[in-house]
């Protein structure tokens, strides 16, 4: 455990320090989207990971924090500058009032259905802002007031630390659930959900708490996005890609692990940031995305972090065994 | 006195008609047997009790309470633990986690503190060893053994301190020297005072381990007894036997 904890210090140093040691913005903007990926591949693993419920919709989550923040910012008049980022908790208890009834009926079903009925909710989700003109703007976009006194290298310096106490708060939040019998009990239904009801699991209960919570984070994730990207967009915020891309990310470090996600966001986002600057605004990236998800279902279809577990055990018991 | 009265209870699936009016009493602290033909609605009514089937009609009792219409998480909360034909526990937990996930009148603190975890650690590996498994309390589920996984089942069943437990074909797929450590087992944790009511297809398991039997037909009680008088019953013969 310590020696996890002194591994992790240089690690935690480099993403407190990183806009210090690298402050032009081209890589802090990576940053940025990185310490979010970080943050939305683990909120997602709360859910998808623990109770093995992959919801391919939590991008509508992604979207109603961003449009929530954004009306808030635009309605209540709120000035740019360090204000807004106290408003991302409101925007979290406003997604979990959404996560409790959109969970409340899309947590009847399970497997493929579950998967499915989640696809549906976010592009319902997609519909309302592209439809609701009056009050989103619909197709035109909303604009949110940005602070014009955060200017040069300093610009992203906020929005990256924004982004990285969310990340913090979801590791701290999984690490928590995953070391409590709340946690255990997400597992069981993992495995099992009829066996973990048989021995006293309040399934339905755990599931629906474990889908608030992740629902929470990605909300909040949302509305800080919104923030930095100042102009959003329906089916740019409320973009499948999004779901799929933290649903990725969970699958490549290891589902159900609390480092996976990490690792699988700071492998793939950079590189998807790199391939767009490369190839302009074309969506090559998606081909890169597909080759990964092969890669991942084929060779390490439990995730890079359970395979390199295995590998490591089974060295430590041939040397035992030598 | 009885712990367990199921009173009139039926369940049709369609046109089949599954439990038919059964009505049986379980008396505290005994080992009741539930025993009959393939098909005769004895794993049903085990659904029924436990909640994972809703009932058509009938009443369930559990210490004089009605427990009818509750989800089996509920019933399990009131002291009722039951296993499953095929030994089930969480193959990708540890043994250790399997013991660990049962919950029991459990509220917001024992679910999200880590500080209780190690009282039920320690009853957790005390009842790992009480089936003589404790060595492989750090193996996943999936590894064990088929014997293995039906000690770690009921002893999981146990975590909770039930009251009464259901035992689905204990003897199922089980080899005759731990055929003999189950029956053990089921003795001793009787002595302590749990209540057994199981579901069995090996007559010489049910008849020495068994107080009481409960002969089941086409879904509806036909016979109970003691376990020589239910083996000499002329109706239990032509059940059986079809004479």
């Amino acid at each position: 455990m310590k020696r996890k904890a002194l591994l992790l210090l240089p690690v935690a140093a480099l993403a407190v320090l990183l806009p210090l040691v690298a402050p032009d913005p081209s890589t802090t903007n990576i940053a940025v989207f990185t310490m979010m990926y970080v943050g939305l591949a683990t909120a997602w693993n709360i859910m998808g990971g623990y109770t093995g419920y992959i919801s391919l919709g939590h991008a509508a989550f992604f979207g109603f924090g961003a449009y929530a923040l954004g009306l808030i910012m635009v309605h209540l008049n709120i000035t740019p500058g360090y204000g807004p980022f106290f408003l991302v908790p409101v925007v979290g208890l406003l997604t979990a009032v959404l996560a409790v009834g959109i969970g409340w009926i899309a947590l009847r079903t399970r497997a493929a259905t579950f998967v499915i009925v989640t696809i549906a909710f976010m592009f319902m989700m997609q519909l309302l802002a592209e439809n609701l003109v009056k009050v989103t703007g619909g197709g035109g976009g909303l604009g949110l007031p940005y602070p014009h006194d955060w200017g040069g290298d300093f610009f992203n310096t906020p929005y990256y630390y924004a982004m990285l106490v969310l990340a913090v708060l979801g590791l701290l939040t999984s690490w928590w659930i995953r070391r409590s019998k709340f946690g255990l009990g997400l597992l069981a239904i993992r495995d099992d959900e009829d066996k973990a009801l048989a021995v006293g699991v309040p399934t339905r209960t755990f599931k629906l708490t474990a889908y608030v919570i992740s629902a929470v984070l990605v909300g909040m994730i949302g509305a800080v996005y919104a923030y930095y990207v100042t102009y959003i967009y329906p089916q740019f915020v409320v973009d499948p890609l999004i779901g799929i891309s933290m649903v990725l990310m969970a699958f490549l470090g290891g589902l159900g692990t609390l480092s996976g996600p990490v690792i699988g966001a700071l492998l793939l986002e950079p590189s998807q940031l790199e391939f767009a600057y490369r190839f302009g605004a074309s969506r090559l990236y998606l081909v890169f995305y597909s080759a990964i998800f092969l890669i991942v279902i084929l060779l390490l279809p439990r995730g890079i972090v359970p395979s390199v577990r295995d590998l490591i055990g089974r060295r430590r018991t041939a040397k035992g065994v030598t | 006195m009885s712990l367990l009265e199921i009173a009139e209870l039926s369940k049709r699936f369609g046109g089949v008609v599954a439990v038919d009016g059964c009505s049986l009493a379980v008396a505290d602290r005994s080992i009741t047997g539930l025993i009959g033909p393939n098909g005769s609605g004895k794993t049903t009514v085990f659904n029924l009790v436990t909640g994972f089937l809703p009932r058509d009609r009938g009443e369930v009792r559990f210490k004089s309470r009605s427990i009818a219409g509750l989800g089996p998480d509920r019933i399990y909360g009131l002291g009722i633990g039951r296993t499953f034909q095929l030994a089930r526990i969480f193959p990708r937990l540890t043994a250790l986690e399997n013991m660990l996930v049962p919950v029991r009148r459990a509220g917001l603190r024992a679910m999200l503190s880590h500080g209780q975890w190690r009282h039920e650690r320690e009853r957790a590996m005390e009842m790992l060893e009480f089936v003589e498994i404790a060595h492989v309390a750090g193996t996943v589920g999936g590894a064990l053994s088929y014997g293995q996984r039906k000690l770690l089942e009921l002893a999981a069943v146990m975590m909770a301190a039930p009251e009464l437990v259901l035992l689905d074909e204990p003897a199922g797929g089980v080899n005759p020297a731990l055929l003999e450590k189950i029956a053990e087992q089921i003795r001793k944790l009787n002595q302590q005072g749990v209540t057994f009511l199981l579901v069995e297809h090996n007559m010489p398991f049910v008849m020495n381990l068994c107080d009481e039997v409960v002969v089941l037909h086409q879904g509806k009680a036909i016979a109970n007894g003691k376990p020589k008088e239910v083996r000499e019953n002329p109706a239990v013969l032509d059940a059986y036997l079809g004479t």
